[in-house]
């Protein structure tokens, strides 16, 4: 049994997405943007067959703030690895993290985490045993990258997603 | 009505944020040339249109919402897009990057 | 009155410019055509900051819209590019 969410996602995204579009918080905009969003869901509700039921959205947060200090952080560490590119190649590598998540909401998120932070992409999924292969781009500790992706960012999206 | 109508109090922030903003993107672009092989190169636009982007983005949010005195932040929309295409992008190209590699 | 906040505007300016001729030089120079991709996925970066920039420049809104246009052109582009390299066409039946 699935809790219910506490806000529907889509509608409200777009709603807000149409306040943002036209920089007004008017009457007529509220309306004009409730009725679309609610179109626009009730359209789209036949294409996407698997809604996503986010849950305990305070972890979210935690988890926003993580990904952040991450993206400034791995910021520095790869320009400092261009500038010093001319004595010092990066070595790059793939390497594969087995995952414990199965839900398809948590890992699209968890992909555009990895490879929205600099240094790391996603270089593909295997559904069937559930294995993450990441590109890096210095690869010289490899249980520091099992430990970052698996209990910074998979736990949390687990306990938002499952 | 132009950028040196901004009060000091979004001027300086602002400025601050688009020298690191510009430096970030320029170095990200300069990895495209100074790493040799592709699998590196991958890495080096991420900064451009992470923290780049991000930095120039907040920054158009400080000076357009000191001018009009009120909150301006549309720009958030486009800090949304970008956050969620690019590593759409750069997925796609890494997995086309192995393809093409094996066959 | 104050020159800070246009004098950095003029600094980043340049950054962007610099950073769309490394990419440009990508673009032609490439070894592989993923190389090229990658270096458009760029260039279009870089061309909306820059747009973005004349915007706080001038302290116009108008800009905002050209540059929501161009990162969402631009993603399709590149993006069905991609596409095409990993599978040999856009849209599949």
């Amino acid at each position: 049994m699935k809790l219910r969410p506490l806000i529907p996602v889509l509608p409200v995204f777009l709603l807000a997405m149409w306040l943002l579009l036209n920089d007004s918080v008017s009457p007529g905009h509220l309306v004009l943007g409730a009725v679309f969003a609610l179109l626009v869901t009730v359209a789209i509700a036949r294409l996407r067959p698997l809604p996503a039921w986010p849950r305990r959205l305070y972890v979210a947060i935690g988890l926003i703030f993580h990904v952040l200090i991450d993206i400034v952080r791995s910021n520095l560490a790869v320009g400092r690895i261009i500038l010093g590119a001319s004595r010092y190649q990066p070595t790059v590598g793939f390497m594969k993290i087995p995952l414990d998540m199965r839900d398809p909401h948590g890992l699209a998120m968890l992909a555009v985490i990895i490879t929205g932070t600099p240094g790391t992409v996603w270089a593909g999924h295997d559904a069937e045993n559930n294995v993450l292969t990441l590109h890096v781009l210095d690869l010289k500790d490899e249980a520091a990258w099992v430990r970052t992706v698996k209990q910074r960012y998979e736990r949390p999206l687990m306990e938002i997603f499952e | 009505m132009s950028a040196s109508d901004v009060p000091l109090w979004a001027a300086l922030p602002a400025a601050f944020l688009l020298v690191c903003g510009g430096l970030l993107t320029v170095i990200g672009s300069l990895g495209l040339l100074r790493l040799r092989e592709f699998y590196a190169r991958i890495h080096a636009p991420t900064m451009g249109s992470t923290l780049g982007a991000g930095c120039v983005l907040i920054a158009s949010m400080l000076a357009s919402s000191a001018l009009a005195e009120r909150p301006v932040i549309h720009e958030l929309l486009i800090t949304v897009l970008i956050l969620i295409t690019s590593p759409v992008t750069a997925m796609l190209l890494m997995r086309a990057a192995m393809f093409r590699s094996k066959s | 009155m104050n020159v800070i906040l246009p004098w950095a505007v003029h600094f980043a300016l340049a950054c962007f410019v610099l950073a769309m001729i490394f990419a440009l030089i990508r673009l032609l120079r490439g070894p592989a055509a993923q190389d090229r991709v990658l270096a458009f996925d760029t260039l279009y970066i870089n061309g909306m900051l820059t747009i973005l920039m004349l915007g706080i420049g001038a302290g116009s809104a108008l800009y905002f819209d050209i540059a929501l246009l161009i990162a969402l052109f631009g993603f399709v582009g590149s993006t069905a590019l991609a596409k095409f390299l990993l599978r040999g066409e856009v849209i599949e039946p």
